[in-house]
C-alpha cells in the first residue's frame, strides 16, 4: 500500500503540481500562492526594522546582527545540506569544510588581493563547487556511513591545513576583509547590519527557487530515486554517480556563498570559526526541520540557531538544554518538524533513503511485540 | 625523514599504546553498527564517563602517593571494574533512553543520528556541572586531575624506544579484553545471537533470539570496553575532562571504518594502525598534520578497499 | 485531513514555545529594567550616570581570565561610585565566551546600550571582530588582556591596552631563556593558537638572534591529550630549555607528559600559562616552570597602593587578584580618570585617555598614539614550592 502511495506522490511532483485531495496551500492557485510568497519575503526583509521584535526575539544582543548570523547564514546552509541530505539522501558530516572554503576565499581574495566582494562571491562559489567535486568524485562510490566518515574527515582536514597554512594567516587567519560597497542608501558597516541581511534574505530566497526547480525537474526525481533505492535506480539506467555529484557540488557552492558572505560580514574570519560542531548544527537543523522541506529546513534551521542565542541568560546550561532538546525533539517527531510529504511516506515504507535504525531489527521487533500481544 | 627513522621504536610504542585505548573505544561503535547499522555518536561520551567513574574511585582509596604491590593491584581492578560498570549501565541507559522509541518505531537512521549528537552535547554538558557555593554552574571545564596511581618507570629498551610499565598495561590489558571479547561473540550463545543478528536480524527474530537483549547486550559490553579504555586512560594521563571524548571519540569512530566497521578484530586492527600511523607521521611531518594525516589513510584505504581492511563483517567472522 | 491534524499540531508546538519564550523574555526584561533603576536610586543625589561595558568571556572554557578582570575592573568602579562622584558609571557585562563570532554581534549591542567606554575586548580574536564595531561607534575601549601583537597595527583610534604585546613579551623571554636561564638550546612548541604560535614565532627568532639554537620546532593540539610523538621529539633532540606557547591547561597536560618521558630541561611558557590551575593540573612537574608576561601578577608588595588593591580585592571576592585582574583594575582606573577630568562622551574619554599618565597597581600607564603603552617589558615568573612567585623584570631576573 505504502509503495502504491509513494508512486502515486512521484507522479504528482512530476507534473509540478501535487494532487492532494485536502485542501491546502499547494492547491490554491498560482497566483494566490506568488502574493503568500511575496508577502512572507517583504515581511523578512522588514524583521529586523519592525519596532519591538528586537526586544522578544533577541534582548540581549543586536537582533540585526543576530538575524545575519548566526540565523540567516544557518538558514542558508542548512538549505545548501538540505539538498545534500533531504534530496539525494547523502550524509555530509563536514559540511562546513565548503563554508570555510568560501570564506577563505572571499577573505584572501579580498584583503590579499583587494578583490571586491562582489568580485569574490562567485570566485568563492565556485571554489566550494570545484572542491565538493574533487572530495565527492572518489568519495561519493561509498556507501551512507562511510561517506559520512570521509566527510567528516575532510572538514578537519580543511581546518587543520587552514591552521597550518602561513599563507592563509595560520592560526591569526584573515584580517581586513573588504564589506560589499553600498548599494544606493544602504552602507555595509559594523553598525548597519541591515543590508547584510537583506543579502543573506536574497541568497535565501535564490536559493530556495533553485531548490524549488530542482526538486521538480529530472535531477530531482533522479535524487529522489537515489535516495529510495540506490540499486535500483542504477538499474534503471539512472547515472547515479553523476546526480550524487551535482547534489554535492550544489549543496557546497551554497555553503561557499554563505562563507563569503560571512567573512565580509566579520570582516575577519579564523580557521576557529569552522569546527566540526557547526556541521553538526547544520545537519540537525536540517533533520529537525524535516529533511526535504524547505519550510521545514527553514524553521530547524531558525530553532538550532536562535534558540542558543536567545536564552543567553541561561547560557550555563544552555548547551545542555539544546543536547536534551534535539533527543526529544527526534524521539517524538523523527520525521522532523515539518516532513516533507513524499519522505513521509518514504519513512512510512520504513527506509526513509537511509535505512531505518537498526536495519530489519526495528521492524521485526515490533512484529514480536505483536506476537507477544496476541 | 631521518626523524621517521631516528624516532621509530619511541613513535611504535607510544603508537601502539594510544592505538590500543582507540581500539578498545571503537569496539563500541563496531559492534552498534553491526547489528543497528547505527553510529553511535554519543559512544565518545561513554568513554568520557568511564575515565569520570574512573578518577572517582582511584580518589576513593585517597592514595598519598603511587601504590605498589597488592594495593595497586586492588586499585588497578577496582578502577577498571568502575569504569567498566559505569560505561556499560550508562551506555545501556542511552539506548534506552535515545535510541529504543526509535528503533521500534523504525524510524529513520538520520534521526537516530540526530538523537545521538544530541545525546552527546547533553553528556558532555552534564559533567562540566559543578556544585559551587550551593548553586549549580556548568563551570566544570578544566581537567579534573587524578592521584597517580602507577609509578611511572621504565623496563627495558628497544632502540630509541623505551618501555614504560604503564604504556605496557595498557597495551596488554587491551589485547587481553579483546581476545576475551572475540571468544565471547565467537564462542557463546549470546554471542552467537548477537553474531545472527549482525548477519540477519529478521531470520534471527524467527530462530528465536530476543532482538531487545541482543541490542542491550551489544550496548552494554561496548559501554564496558570503552569504560576499561576509560579507566586505561586516566592511569596513563592522571586527568580526565568533560569534553576529553571528542577527539578520541572521532579517532576511535575513524579506526573502527579503518578496520571495517561492523567488524571485531578490524575495531583492534584499526585503532593500532591510527595510533600508529599519526606518530609515524607526526615524527615526519610534525604533530600539527597528525589529523590530517590519520584522515588522509582512511580515505586512501577505503578507496581501495571500500569496506575497510578486513571488511565488514561481526556476522561472518568466522561464523 | 490527517494531513491539517498534523500541521495543526505543529503549529500549536511553535506557537507554545513562542509563548514560553515570550513569556520568559518579559520576565527577564523585568529584571534586567529593574537592575539599572535601583543602582540610580540608590545612588542618590542628581549625579549622572554613564555606562560603561565590560566584553571578555564570563562563561566558557577561557572564562576564568575574563571573570578575574571584570573583577578587578569593578572593584575600581565600586570603589569609585562610593566616593559620590559628579558622573557615575554604570558598569555593564556583556559576555563574549570568548568567541569572535560572539563578540561580533554583541559590539552592535554595546553601541545601541550607549556605553561611552570598555574595559576589554579580552582576547586578541575578540578584538579582532570587535574593536571596528567599537572604533565605528567611537567608544573609547580599553583591553587588559588582548597580546597579539598585529593588534595596533589595524589604525584603530579608540583601541588602548594596558600590557605590552607579544612582540615585547617574545623577545624578552627569549632573551631571558639564552641570557639568564641560561640555555643555549632550545625545544620551541607551540598549541597552534592564533596567541600560541604568534608568541611562538617570535621566541624562536629572538633564540636565533641571542646566539641559541632552536633544536626542534613542533605543535600540539591542545584539545588532544596524547603528544608523545612531540615528547619523543623533544627527547632526542636534547634541548636546554622547551619554551611552550599555549594556555594553561595544555601546557599543565604537556609538561607532565614531558616529566614521564624523562625530559628534564626547564620549561618555559608565557602569559597564556600564567595562572595557579597550571600548577594544580600539572602537580610537581610543574616546579622550577618559568612563565613570562608583559603583566605583573599581584603578589604581596610593598607598595601600599598595590597592597591595597590586593586587600581590597581578597575582601571583595574571596580570592587573591589573579592574572589580568589588575591590568583591569588599571584600565577601569583610566577611565575613571578621564571621567573625573570631565569627559562623559567616548570621544572625549579617548582624547582624555591619550593624554594620562599613572603609575597603576600593575605598572605605568601611559598610551602613545596607537593605544600601546609607551613602556612595556617583559615580567617573569617562576613556579617554586607550589606556588608563582614573580622574579621581576626579564633583563635583572634570577632564577631561584
Amino acid at each position: 500500500m505504502s509503495t502504491a502511495l509513494s508512486k502515486g506522490r512521484l507522479k504528482g511532483a512530476g507534473s509540478g503540481r501535487p494532487r492532494t485531495p485536502v485542501p491546502s496551500f499547494g492547491g490554491l492557485p498560482t497566483p494566490v500562492r506568488w502574493v503568500v510568497y511575496i508577502a512572507l519575503v517583504a515581511l523578512a526583509a522588514a524583521l529586523p526594522s519592525i519596532p519591538g521584535v528586537a526586544d522578544i526575539m533577541s534582548p540581549q544582543n543586536d537582533w540585526a546582527s543576530v538575524l545575519v548570523f548566526p540565523i540567516g547564514l544557518y538558514i542558508l546552509m542548512a538549505l545548501g545540506l538540505n539538498v545534500v541530505v533531504g534530496y539525494a539522501g547523502l550524509l555530509d558530516l563536514g559540511y562546513v569544510a565548503f563554508f570555510a572554503i568560501g570564506a577563505y576565499t572571499g577573505a584572501i581574495l579580498g584583503s590579499e588581493y583587494g578583490w571586491g566582494f562582489w568580485e569574490a562571491l562567485p570566485v568563492g562559489i565556485l571554489l566550494s563547487m570545484i572542491a565538493g567535486l574533487l572530495l565527492g568524485t572518489p568519495t561519493l562510490r561509498l556507501r551512507g556511513d562511510y561517506l559520512a566518515i570521509v566527510t567528516l574527515g575532510f572538514g578537519e582536514i580543511i581546518r587543520v591545513t587552514a591552521n597550518n597554512t602561513d599563507w592563509l594567516g595560520g592560526p591569526r587567519g584573515v584580517t581586513n576583509v573588504p564589506r560589499p560597497p553600498a548599494i544606493g542608501d544602504l552602507t555595509f558597516g559594523a553598525l548597519s547590519t541591515k543590508p547584510y541581511w537583506y543579502l543573506v534574505l536574497g541568497l535565501i530566497v535564490l536559493v530556495i527557487i533553485i531548490g524549488k526547480r530542482l526538486e521538480r525537474s529530472r535531477v530531482g526525481r533522479a535524487w529522489a530515486a537515489i535516495r529510495e533505492d540506490e540499486d535500483a535506480a542504477e538499474l534503471m539506467g539512472v547515472p547515479t554517480l553523476k546526480f550524487k555529484l551535482a547534489s554535492f557540488a550544489i549543496g557546497a557552492g551554497i555553503a561557499g556563498a554563505g562563507g563569503a558572505v560571512y567573512a565580509s560580514r566579520t570582516t575577519a574570519i579564523l580557521p576557529d570559526n569552522f569546527p566540526f560542531v557547526l556541521s553538526a548544527l547544520i545537519l540537525a537543523a536540517v533533520v529537525l526541520g524535516g529533511s526535504g522541506n524547505i519550510a521545514g529546513v527553514i524553521l530547524g534551521a531558525f530553532l538550532v540557531a536562535w534558540l542558543p542565542e536567545r536564552f543567553r541568560e541561561f547560557q550555563e546550561f544552555r548547551q545542555l538544554f539544546f543536547g536534551a532538546a534535539l533527543v526529544l525533539i527526534m524521539l517524538f517527531r523523527p520525521q522532523g518538524l515539518l516532513p516533507n510529504a513524499r519522505r513521509k511516506a518514504e519513512l512510512q515504507e520504513g527506509s526513509g533513503g537511509m535505512g531505518t535504525l537498526g536495519a530489519e531489527v526495528g521492524a521485526a521487533a515490533t512484529q514480536t511485540v505483536e506476537v507477544d500481544k496476541k | 625523514m631521518s626523524n621517521f627513522v631516528d624516532l621509530f621504536w619511541s613513535s611504535t610504542i607510544d603508537g601502539l599504546t594510544i592505538g590500543s585505548i582507540y581500539a578498545l573505544v571503537a569496539l563500541g561503535y563496531t559492534l552498534v553498527y553491526g547489528v543497528l547499522r547505527l553510529i553511535n555518536f554519543a559512544h565518545s561520551e561513554i568513554f568520557m564517563i568511564g575515565t569520570f567513574a574512573s578518577v572517582g574511585t582511584i580518589s576513593l582509596f585517597g592514595l598519598s602517593g603511587p601504590a605498589s604491590g597488592l594495593t595497586l593491584v586492588l586499585v588497578l581492578f577496582c578502577t577498571a571494574a568502575a569504569g567498566m560498570a559505569a560505561s556499560g549501565a550508562s551506555a545501556v541507559v542511552l539506548e534506552r533512553v535515545a535510541y529504543r522509541r526509535l528503533r521500534t518505531r523504525g524510524s529513520s537512521r538520520l534521526a537516530a543520528l540526530i538523537s545521538a549528537i544530541g545525546a552527546s552535547l547533553f553528556l558532555q554538558e552534564v559533567f562540566a556541572l559543578r556544585w559551587s557555593n550551593g548553586e549549580l554552574h556548568a563551570s566544570g571545564r578544566d581537567y579534573v586531575n587524578s592521584e597517580r596511581v602507577l609509578e611511572k618507570t621504565e623496563l627495558f629498551s628497544i632502540g630509541d624506544g623505551i618501555v614504560r610499565n604503564d604504556k605496557l598495561l595498557v597495551f596488554v590489558a587491551a589485547i587481553l579484553m579483546m581476545i576475551v571479547l572475540d571468544r565471547f561473540v565467537n564462542r557463546t550463545r549470546l554471542g552467537r545471537g548477537i553474531r545472527a543478528t549482525a548477519q540477519d536480524s529478521e531470520s534471527a527474530v524467527l530462530m528465536g533470539v530476543n532482538i531487545n537483549r541482543v541490542v542491550v547486550l551489544t550496548f552494554l559490553i561496548g559501554g564496558a570496553m570503552a569504560g576499561l579504555a576509560g579507566a586505561l586512560y586516566v592511569v596513563y594521563f592522571d586527568q580526565t575532562r568533560y569534553i576529553i571524548g571528542f577527539v578520541l571519540g572521532i579517532k576511535a569512530f575513524t579506526a573502527a571504518v579503518l578496520g571495517g566497521i561492523g567488524n571485531l578484530r578490524g575495531a583492534l586492527l584499526g585503532g593500532l594502525t591510527i595510533g600508529l600511523v599519526e606518530n609515524y607521521g607526526a615524527s615526519i611531518w610534525g604533530a600539527e598534520w597528525k589529523d590530517v594525516i590519520t584522515f588522509s589513510i582512511l580515505v586512501l584505504v577505503l578507496l581501495f578497499r571500500p569496506n575497510g581492511i578486513l571488511g565488514e563483517a561481526l556476522g561472518r567472522s568466522k561464523a | 485531513m490527517r494531513n491539517v491534524r498534523r500541521r495543526a499540531s505543529v503549529l500549536a508546538a511553535v506557537a507554545a514555545l513562542a509563548l514560553g519564550v515570550t513569556a520568559c523574555g518579559s520576565d527577564d526584561d523585568g529584571d534586567s529594567g529593574a537592575s539599572p533603576a535601583e543602582s540610580s536610586s540608590s545612588g542618590g543625589g542628581s549625579s549622572a550616570t554613564v555606562k560603561v561595558g565590560f566584553m571578555g568571556a564570563l562563561t566558557g572554557p577561557d572564562a576564568q581570565l575574563g571573570i578575574n578582570e571584570y573583577n578587578g575592573a569593578k572593584l575600581a568602579f565600586d570603589q569609585y561610585n562610593a566616593t559620590n562622584p559628579a558622573t557615575k558609571v554604570d558598569f555593564i557585562q556583556y559576555d563574549t565566551t570568548g568567541a569572535p563570532d560572539q563578540a561580533t554581534a554583541l559590539a552592535p549591542k554595546v553601541a545601541q546600550d550607549g556605553v561611552v567606554a570598555v574595559v576589554g575586548p579580552a582576547f586578541s580574536g575578540e578584538s579582532k571582530t570587535a574593536v571596528p564595531v567599537l572604533e565605528e561607534a567611537k567608544i573609547a575601549n580599553i583591553s587588559a588582556s588582548a597580546t597579539n601583537a598585529a593588534l595596533s597595527t589595524n589604525g584603530w583610534k579608540f583601541w588602548h591596552r594596558v600590557l605590552a604585546n607579544d612582540d615585547v613579551q617574545g623577545p624578552g623571554a627569549g632573551e631571558f631563556i639564552v641570557k639568564s636561564l641560561p640555555a643555549t638550546s632550545v625545544a620551541v612548541i607551540d598549541d597552534q593558537s592564533e596567541y600560541g604560535k604568534g608568541l611562538a614565532d617570535v621566541v624562536n627568532k629572538t633564540v636565533g638572534e641571542q646566539g641559541g639554537t632552536v633544536a626542534t620546532r613542533d605543535s600540539i593540539d591542545p584539545e588532544a591529550d596524547d603528544y608523545s610523538s612531540t615528547v619523543n621529539q623533544i627527547k632526542s633532540a636534547n634541548p636546554q630549555a622547551i619554551f611552550y606557547g599555549g594556555y594553561y591547561s595544555s601546557a599543565a597536560k604537556f609538561v607532565k607528559q614531558l616529566r614521564d618521558g624523562g625530559v628534564t630541561a626547564t620549561f618555559v611558557s608565557g602569559d597564556g600559562t600564567l595562572d595557579q590551575k597550571f600548577i594544580d593540573g600539572a602537580g610537581d612537574a610543574a616546579e622550577g616552570s618559568i612563565l613570562s608576561c608583559t603583566c605583573v601578577l599581584a603578589t604581596a608588595s610593598e607598595d601600599a597602593a598595590v597592597q591595597k588593591f590586593i586587600d581590597d580585592y581578597t575582601a571583595e571576592y574571596g580570592t587573591a587578584p589573579a592574572t589580568y585582574s589588575a591590568e583591569a583594575f588599571d584600565a577601569a582606573t583610566a577611565i575613571i580618570k578621564a571621567l573625573e577630568g570631565g569627559a562623559t562622551t567616548g570621544e572625549a574619554i579617548n582624547e582624555a585617555l591619550s593624554n594620562i599618565d599613572f603609575q597603576g597597581v600593575s605598572k605605568p600607564i601611559k598610551f602613545n598614539d596607537v593605544g600601546e603603552l609607551e613602556t612595556g617589558t617583559t615580567y617573569i615568573h617562576q613556579v617554586k614550592d607550589g606556588k608563582i612567585i614573580s622574579l621581576g623584570e626579564y633583563s635583572s631576573a634570577k632564577v631561584q
